[in-house]
């Protein structure tokens, strides 16, 4: 059997603490352990941004991510971005200009632009493509997704 | 994934004592970006993993007397941002800047790329052309030693980190009269390993006209990280005019041996890639070494 250890972090605002496997990943922790499958797995090898979270403010691949680095941190998933029942402007804005399709990228995607309003409030287009150039979409050509950013760039 | 535990040391001492308690059965890990994968694909062994990134002091990036020091833990986005970095190493902040993704960069290091040992390591090829030196901690204690003395072949590094590990970086800053550039051609402008990479520094004379020192990077063209030591000679002794610059750039695809690959490019290819790119990264070297 292998050595567990105790996990502390807040997640979405609030404080978990569980018995983690070392090898562990956060994405799998996050997914199979809190029940927060809102972070999607995709490539499993960083390539595609499906499993992208914040980690202190900070975009992260989780599927590459040991959760054990986790500790004391604080993490963002997409579950967290909408408040007492009301979408984050980016995700009203991701509906707004049809933005998602399939929609498995969109987490990710959405948390890759939640970090970069936060750093630079009025990207250019450059900046956007630059921010989000380790999130794969195979759908939407990006297009409207740089349109929807933008747009929640414009109104704050 | 194989590994059963993790630690997290709180100092370099510990961290190394950990090792050698391990008996070869330790490792270190930085980010995790390349050795996760590494571990998931039984490429590499490892019963317990050692998290030094939370070492105090160990991502640092600071002027220290005559030398820049940088932490074994930097991020690459640490080091695209840092202004000591963008001001007086240039060639490393532009290297930083293209590696992976923002994912990749908030947790990729700079001593896990190079121990890592690919010889197109977008960090290895900058600190090559800077002329760094790494600090190796094991038992015996603590020594800088060259870079360009690390690389055994492809994915083999000198330090052996089952048993010691690098605490920092250190080269000069960039003085006036001095330039560095980085350029890289891939497939994308992301998430894409290079096609061909080139780091240069140049540090002119008083009049601006001549070299006084002069290196160059190149990845991969090599087993390992390598060095363009006849292109930086046809540039010595002589005017550094567009000639020159030609004339270098020729050299150093004379002197490169890229391989071919089915996925990322043909030789032919590569050595032309090798060509336009020193050209371009002496080019712009000079001129911002020329003010
Ligand atoms: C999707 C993706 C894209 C990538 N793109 C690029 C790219 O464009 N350019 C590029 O150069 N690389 C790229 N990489 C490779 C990787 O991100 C880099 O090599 C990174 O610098 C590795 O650093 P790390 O901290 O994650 O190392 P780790 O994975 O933690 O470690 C790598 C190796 O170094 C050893 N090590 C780590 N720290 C130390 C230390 N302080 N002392 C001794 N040994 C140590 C480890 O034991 C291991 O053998 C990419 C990787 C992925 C997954
Ligand atoms: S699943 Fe993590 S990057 Fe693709
Ligand atoms: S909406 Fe389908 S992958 Fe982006």
């Amino acid at each position: 059997m292998a050595n567990t250890q105790t996990l502390r972090m807040v997640v979405n605002g609030e404080q978990v603490e569980l018995e983690i496997t070392p090898s562990d990943t956060l994405a799998m922790v996050l997914r199979e352990r809190l029940g927060l499958t809102g972070t999607k797995i995709g490539c499993e090898e960083g390539e595609c941004g499906a499993c992208t979270v914040l980690v202190d403010g900070l975009p992260v691949n989780s599927c590459l991510y040991p959760a054990v680095k986790a500790q004391d941190r604080s993490i963002r998933t997409v579950e967290g971005l909408s408040k007492n029942g009301e979408l984050h402007p980016l995700q009203r804005s991701f509906v707004e200009h049809g933005a998602v399709q399939c929609g498995y990228c969109t987490p990710g995607i959405l948390l890759s632009a939640v970090a970069l309003l936060e750093q630079n409030p009025h990207p250019t287009d450059d900046e956007i493509r630059r921010a989000l150039s380790g999130n794969l979409c195979r759908c939407t050509g990006y297009l409207k997704i740089i349109e929807a950013i933008q747009a929640v760039a414009a109104s704050q | 994934m194989a590994y059963d535990d993790y630690v997290t040391p709180s100092s370099v001492e510990e961290a190394v004592a950990a090792l050698a308690s391990l008996r070869g059965a330790g490792r270190i890990i930085s980010g995790g970006t390349d050795l996760i994968l590494q571990l998931q694909h039984r490429e590499r062994e490892a019963s317990c993993l050692i998290d030094v990134t939370t070492i105090r002091g160990l991502s640092e990036i600071k002027r220290d007397g005559s030398f820049v020091i940088v932490g074994a833990a930097a991020t690459f986005a640490q080091l695209e941002r840092h202004p000591i970095i963008r001001g007086q190493a240039p060639v490393l902040a532009q290297a930083a800047s293209w590696v992976g993704s923002p994912q990749i960069r908030n947790v990729g290091t700079l001593a896990g790329n190079v121990v890592n040992a690919q010889p197109a390591a977008d960090g290895s090829i900058a600190l090559l052309a800077l002329d760094a030196e790494a600090e190796i901690a094991n038992l015996t204690g603590r020594q800088w030693v060259p870079l360009s003395s690390l690389f055994v072949s492809p994915g083999v590094s000198r330090v052996d980190a089952t048993m010691e590990m690098i605490t920092a970086f250190r080269f000069r800053p960039q003085a006036s009269l001095e330039g560095s550039a980085f350029e890289r051609f891939a497939r994308r402008k992301a998430l894409a390993l290079p096609l061909i990479n080139v780091g240069v520094r140049v540090q002119l004379d008083a009049d601006r006209s001549r070299a006084r020192a002069v290196r160059i990077a190149i990845g991969p063209v090599a087993p390992v990280p390598f060095r363009a030591c006849e292109a930086e000679k046809a540039l010595l002794d002589r005017e550094l005019d567009e000639a020159a610059v030609r004339e270098a750039a020729a050299a150093a695809a004379l002197e490169s041996k890229p391989r071919s690959s089915l996925l990322r490019a043909g030789k032919e290819y590569r050595v032309e890639l090798v060509r336009v790119l020193t050209q371009r990264a002496l080019s712009r070297a000079i001129q911002s070494a020329r003010g």
